[in-house]
């Protein structure tokens, strides 16, 4: 693609320290910090005006990577470029505003003692978004805009559902203007029903804003539904990108095809009944060699407990980041054949 | 016929009130679960699915009763049995499972310990082969080198193992009746599959009964047999999960179906249900869903509509069901 991307990160790392316990640097005989590796080298980018999914187990560091880009941690090495230009490690208030979150619980993220004007109000004057004269209008704009009423501005957090708070959060993160919006688990708190009118609602102002968002999520059937090109992460990597489409009819990496297998089902048919991921993800204090998910993948072989596989092209579109992935068709058939000659016998 | 393994008859659960009328949280639900069986209970927040198990398990909050009904459990009237003979229930009878395992859990005995106390106290091991018992169970929930694991403390182990070993804890007296609070709502999807394969494996081969609730209508499709869906309090459709789910017969389930992200129909619009789940605390007479039903007629704000066969073993609780799902198959 020769647009430019609208966001861009190269190469991001971000490390934890932890001071381990006493009792474990003396049975260590050490003084040594263990350190937790988060994100191992991300790459990633956005482009104007797309929903890119960003999917992957709990401690994969998509909520890491989601605070990177918002700018509310600073990563440890690698860069953000904004429009092209890279972005401060400090944000000041201008390039604070061009990226927003809508967080994943409505119920923790608004501040329950400030009525939804006086919130909408605050952000509006302080970032001189539009003249005091005007703040009501804009407010109302904005509660119209994500389908509340005017009446909502004299009301307060507690006096709305779980659905509703959710559409004032966005109404929040949308008054600055942004042209990013990065939702982490937005509709993970939600009930059915209502999760269905806010994923309609990030769709609409996607159409009718041009916003580029990035969407954390881990129910793949919702980002199947929304998105146009996803990215799924594991242990602080990036192992595919794709177009949705694409990803879900051809993953090119067992991790994914493990995702998509593991997925409840609706229709009786399509129930997986024989693969089941073994184990667990492994702790980011202790990464594997070589592949990080080659303790867990069914295809591993002794080349894949060696080599760290960096992200490669293996369609037009689509990276994937394993050194099988073009023998996966042909090794998922064994894999059948063998469990099912193993259940007959 | 058998006598069902749990029958729910008339299930009224409140608020009892001095100066007002009682809030009415559930009101006069009504089903049974037979031996083996896997009842999905389906709902959205507030419809009162959870509170219907916590009433089956004694475990009501404070101020919350039962106001009238009966549950019945292999004959025998829980309801008004004294609360040592009832509790005598709980553990080698009815289990639970509940959503978050960390809070469940008692963060400051090891695992094997907690696994081991009901084996202890209701089958009256030893020590020793209670633990034995405890490292056995932890191995067939599929926890790996259990024997290591049976001394962690619940704060070592991640979010999945958690639960296997609140399963473990709750299969360890052989019970049989399993209840189950949302209890992969809070796993990767991966460690969901994972959960849910064990569960339904130790179920089949201990032959416990399973009252499984859930908001995931695909969980309830891959567990359950048998399904109702709850509407505010009451049970507006039942039937086997097949017949519900492929010709559902109520339009709030009909609803839920529609607002679903299904991943074998990604080009599927999704159609949210319009408007908001009614205030329980001003309960209006006629069908709670009417309200937001696009189908609802004058009939429809007079009374709760009865619960009609639409089907062999399909139930479901509308008066327009035959015009409105007439020649329509999903």
């Amino acid at each position: 693609m020769s647009e430019t991307p609208v966001l861009r990160v190269a190469d991001i790392t971000k490390t934890y320290h932890v001071n381990s316990s006493v009792l474990a640097r003396l049975s260590r005989g050490d003084g040594r910090k263990s350190s937790l590796s988060a994100l191992d080298g991300v790459d990633l980018q956005l482009n104007k005006g797309e929903i890119l999914a960003l999917v992957g187990e709990s401690g994969s560091g998509k909520s890491t990577l989601a605070k990177i880009l918002v700018g509310s941690t600073t990563p440890t090495s690698g860069e953000v470029d904004y429009h092209g230009a890279p972005m401060p490690l400090h944000r000041d208030k201008d390039a604070s505003r061009r990226i927003q979150m809508v967080f994943q619980d409505p119920y923790s993220s608004l501040n329950p003692r400030i009525s939804v004007g006086s919130m909408l109000k605050e952000l509006l004057l302080l970032h001189k978004i539009v003249p005091r004269s005007e703040v009501r209008a804009e407010s109302v704009r904005l509660l119209n805009l994500v389908g509340l009423e005017e009446d909502a501005l004299q009301a307060y957090p507690s006096q709305f559902s779980g659905g509703q708070r959710q559409r004032i959060a966005i109404a929040r993160a949308l008054a600055v203007r942004p042209d990013i919006l990065i939702a982490d688990e937005p509709v993970s708190a939600l009930d059915v029903s209502v999760q269905a009118t806010i994923l309609e609602l990030f769709a609409s102002l996607q159409r009718e804003l041009g916003l580029s968002i990035l969407f954390v999520a881990h129910n793949l059937a919702v980002v199947q539904h929304l998105s146009q090109r996803v990215a799924v992460m594991y242990l602080g990597r990036i192992v595919e990108v794709a177009e949705t489409a694409e990803l879900f009819r051809n993953p090119r990496h067992p991790y994914t095809r493990a995702l998509i297998d593991s997925i409840p089902r609706m229709s009786a048919e399509s129930i997986n009944e024989e693969f089941v991921l073994e184990g667990e993800p492994p702790s980011p204090f202790d990464i594997p060699p070589g592949c990080r998910f080659n303790p867990r993948c069914p295809y591993a072989s002794d080349a894949c407990r060696t080599t760290d596989p960096a992200l490669a092209t293996v369609a037009p579109q689509h990276e994937s980041a394993c050194i099988r992935a073009s023998e996966l068709d042909v090794l998922a058939i064994t894999l059948t054949q063998r469990t099912a000659g193993e259940s007959a016998a | 016929m058998e006598t069902p393994l749990l029958s729910v008859k008339s299930l009224t659960i409140g608020i009892r009130r001095s100066k007002s009328a009682d809030t009415i949280i559930v009101d006069d639900l009504s089903f049974d679960i037979q031996r083996g069986e896997r009842f999905g209970i389906v709902g959205e927040s507030g419809s009162g699915k959870s509170l219907t198990l916590r009433a089956i398990a004694d475990l009501l909050p404070k101020g919350v009763e039962v106001l009238s009904g009966s549950i019945r459990y292999n004959g025998a009237e829980l309801i008004g049995m004294p609360t040592v003979q009832r509790r005598r229930l709980m553990g080698p009878e009815i289990a639970m499972i509940f959503q978050e395992p960390m809070t469940a859990l008692n963060p400051v005995i090891r695992v094997g310990d907690q696994i081991a106390e009901g084996p202890r106290r209701y089958l009256g091991l030893s020590k020793k082969a209670a633990m034995a018992l405890a490292i056995e169970m932890m191995a067939k929930t599929g926890i790996p080198d259990p024997a290591r694991r049976a001394r962690a403390y619940p704060h070592e182990l991640s979010g999945g193992l958690r639960q296997r070993i609140m399963i473990a804890m709750a299969l360890s007296c052989g019970p049989k009746l399993l209840l189950c609070d949302e209890p992969t709502t809070a796993l990767d999807v991966t460690v969901q599959h994972q959960v849910l394969k064990v569960l339904e494996k130790l179920c089949d081969d201990s032959g416990a009964a399973l009252a499984f609730v859930t908001h995931d209508l695909a969980v309830v499709n891959q567990t359950c047999t048998d399904l109702a869906v709850m509407y505010a309090g009451h049970i507006i459709e039942s039937g086997k999960v097949k017949s519900v789910f492929h010709d559902p017969r109520h339009p709030y389930t009909k609803g839920l179906l529609d607002s679903a992200p299904d991943f074998d129909q990604p080009e599927r619009d999704l159609v949210p249900i319009p408007g908001f789940p009614p205030n329980l605390a001003a309960r209006t007479s006629g069908c709670p869903f009417a309200p937001r039903c696009v189908f609802a007629v004058e009939a429809c704000t007079v009374a709760m509509p009865p619960t009609m066969e639409v089907a062999p073993g399909h139930n479901a609780a509308c008066i327009e069901s035959q015009h409105i799902f007439e020649g329509v198959t999903v």
